[in-house]
């Protein structure tokens, strides 16, 4: 059984997650084989990238089933974490359905000078109960995203563009962060280290 | 609240930081990797690493360097230099890049961007554009400032944007290596016209100079490259002085 999977599939920046993971001394599998996924201690869903392409590739490869069932530690990043919402306004695309929230654009008509993509590094106030490490509330970390999901029942963090909207989500299970951890410094490492704690 | 980014930049060549004044005169700063990673570690919010070399083993020098600096930094960077196609970007982004810097080849071709754009997602386009004024306005140059163009900065920034661009980096010719501070009128101009962000590059002394190209010339990020080579700026002072003057700093 692997320890630690990386799913691989069209949506980017693999290779930054797993050195990331090597710097925190993981070395981590690389695959996109379903049941290597099913088998693993936990599993990291990554992703930059455009939803529709992005959830097109998961359903061809069965990956969309694979990753619905998994019951180990999952985390998905970025577009990992829309697609494991139920709906993006991204090419109008169904997603996976873990989290039961729609991925919506950012509008900025109110606030012109919220640029989209929001581009860089905001903060992050913890909800009671996050999988994310108390030393990490009110800390900044690297965002790069124009699609968002709402605040809901399954929000473990909270920033602030625009809008109050979900930094990150938990249910079960399912960890997912809009955020990039494996870019943020020191405060993703250690999101990173906790979650490969559980 | 989203910060102000602080961009140390990486002029790299055959594997060695050089920092050009006015864009001749190339003096040497360092290993990149290692100048990299203490740069992340002092705090910096992004790299930008460009390949100045032209031949053919100083471009598998530099993409030996770009998986370096993926492996040992854990912020975002950014790699320019002589990229053309989208097999360039594919390349750079498969060794670890996170984001890309056209200039050239983008307003030679301007397709580039939109192709780029499509096949990555914009957030890993950045235009950099090098313009000088000339004649009442901002025309834009190749070639490090060799060839002038047709094309003037906020027209061709706005075209770039446009077909997917998802930053612009303007640096100012006639502030770049002046240390006299940044071209914060064309910076103002820039931010009134485009939607996406700006990088404010070229002519940077000293930290006001960087509070002013945010506070006058709006900018969403801040790059200079010899004031940090040379120690002449202390990143973790900088970045608590523009804090101190209410600008939104990451602070570690």
């Amino acid at each position: 059984m692997d320890e630690t999977v990386v799913i691989k599939y069209n949506a980017g920046n693999v290779f930054s997650v797993v050195c990331a993971l090597q710097r925190i001394g993981v070395e981590a599998t690389v695959t996109d084989d379903p049941a290597t996924i099913s088998h693993a201690r936990r599993v990291i869903f990554p992703g930059v990238g455009e939803a529709s392409s992005a959830m097109e590739y998961l359903r061809r490869h069965r990956l969309d089933d694979t990753i619905r069932q998994l019951r180990c530690p999952v985390l998905g990043i970025c577009i990992g974490m829309q697609l494991m919402c139920s709906h993006s306004q991204e090419g109008d695309t169904d997603c996976l359905g873990i989290f039961n929230v729609p991925v919506l654009r950012f509008d900025n008509s109110s606030n012109p000078s919220c640029k989209i993509p929001q581009m860089g590094w905001n903060t992050i106030s913890l909800q009671p109960g996050s999988f994310i490490p108390q030393e990490c509330d009110k800390q900044y970390v690297y965002y790069v995203h124009s699609y968002y999901a709402p605040l809901c029942d399954n929000t473990a963090a909270v920033t602030h563009y625009t809008l109050p909207y979900s930094a990150a989500l938990q249910k079960d299970n399912f960890h997912a962060t809009q955020f990039h951890p494996e870019k943020s410094g020191s405060v993703g490492e250690t999101i990173l280290k906790n979650f490969l704690k559980l | 609240m989203l910060a102000k980014r602080i961009i140390p930049c990486l002029d790299v060549k055959d594997g060695m930081t050089v920092k050009g004044v006015n864009f001749v005169n190339l003096r040497s700063a360092g290993d990149p990797v290692e100048l990299g990673r203490k740069y992340s570690n002092e705090g910096a919010d992004e790299l930008v690493f460009l390949d100045i070399t032209a031949s053919v083993e100083g471009r598998k020098t530099f993409i030996d360097m770009v998986r370096r600096v993926a492996r040992a930094v854990s912020i975002p960077f950014t790699v320019g230099g002589g990229i053309s196609s989208v097999a360039d970007v594919d390349t750079l982004l498969g060794n670890g890049a996170d984001k890309v810097s056209v200039n050239s080849a983008a307003i030679k071709r301007p397709e580039l961007i939109g192709e780029i754009a499509h096949r990555f997602g914009s957030q890993v386009c950045v235009v950099a554009i090098d313009a000088r004024f000339t004649d009442g306005q901002w025309v834009c140059y190749l070639k490090g400032g060799r060839e002038k163009t047709s094309r003037t900065l906020v027209e061709w920034a706005h075209e770039a944007q446009e077909r997917g661009a998802g930053e612009i980096l303007f640096t100012s010719m006639d502030h770049d290596g002046t240390r006299n501070g940044y071209a914060c009128d064309a910076l103002a101009e820039l931010h009134e016209r485009l939607q996406i962000p700006v990088i404010a590059s070229g002519g940077c002394g000293c930290a006001d100079h960087i509070a002013d190209a945010f506070i006058h010339g709006h900018a969403d990020a801040a790059l200079a490259a010899s004031v940090f080579h040379f120690g002449e700026i202390h990143i973790p002072t900088l970045k608590q002085y523009l804090a101190a003057r209410s600008l939104p700093m990451r602070l570690q």
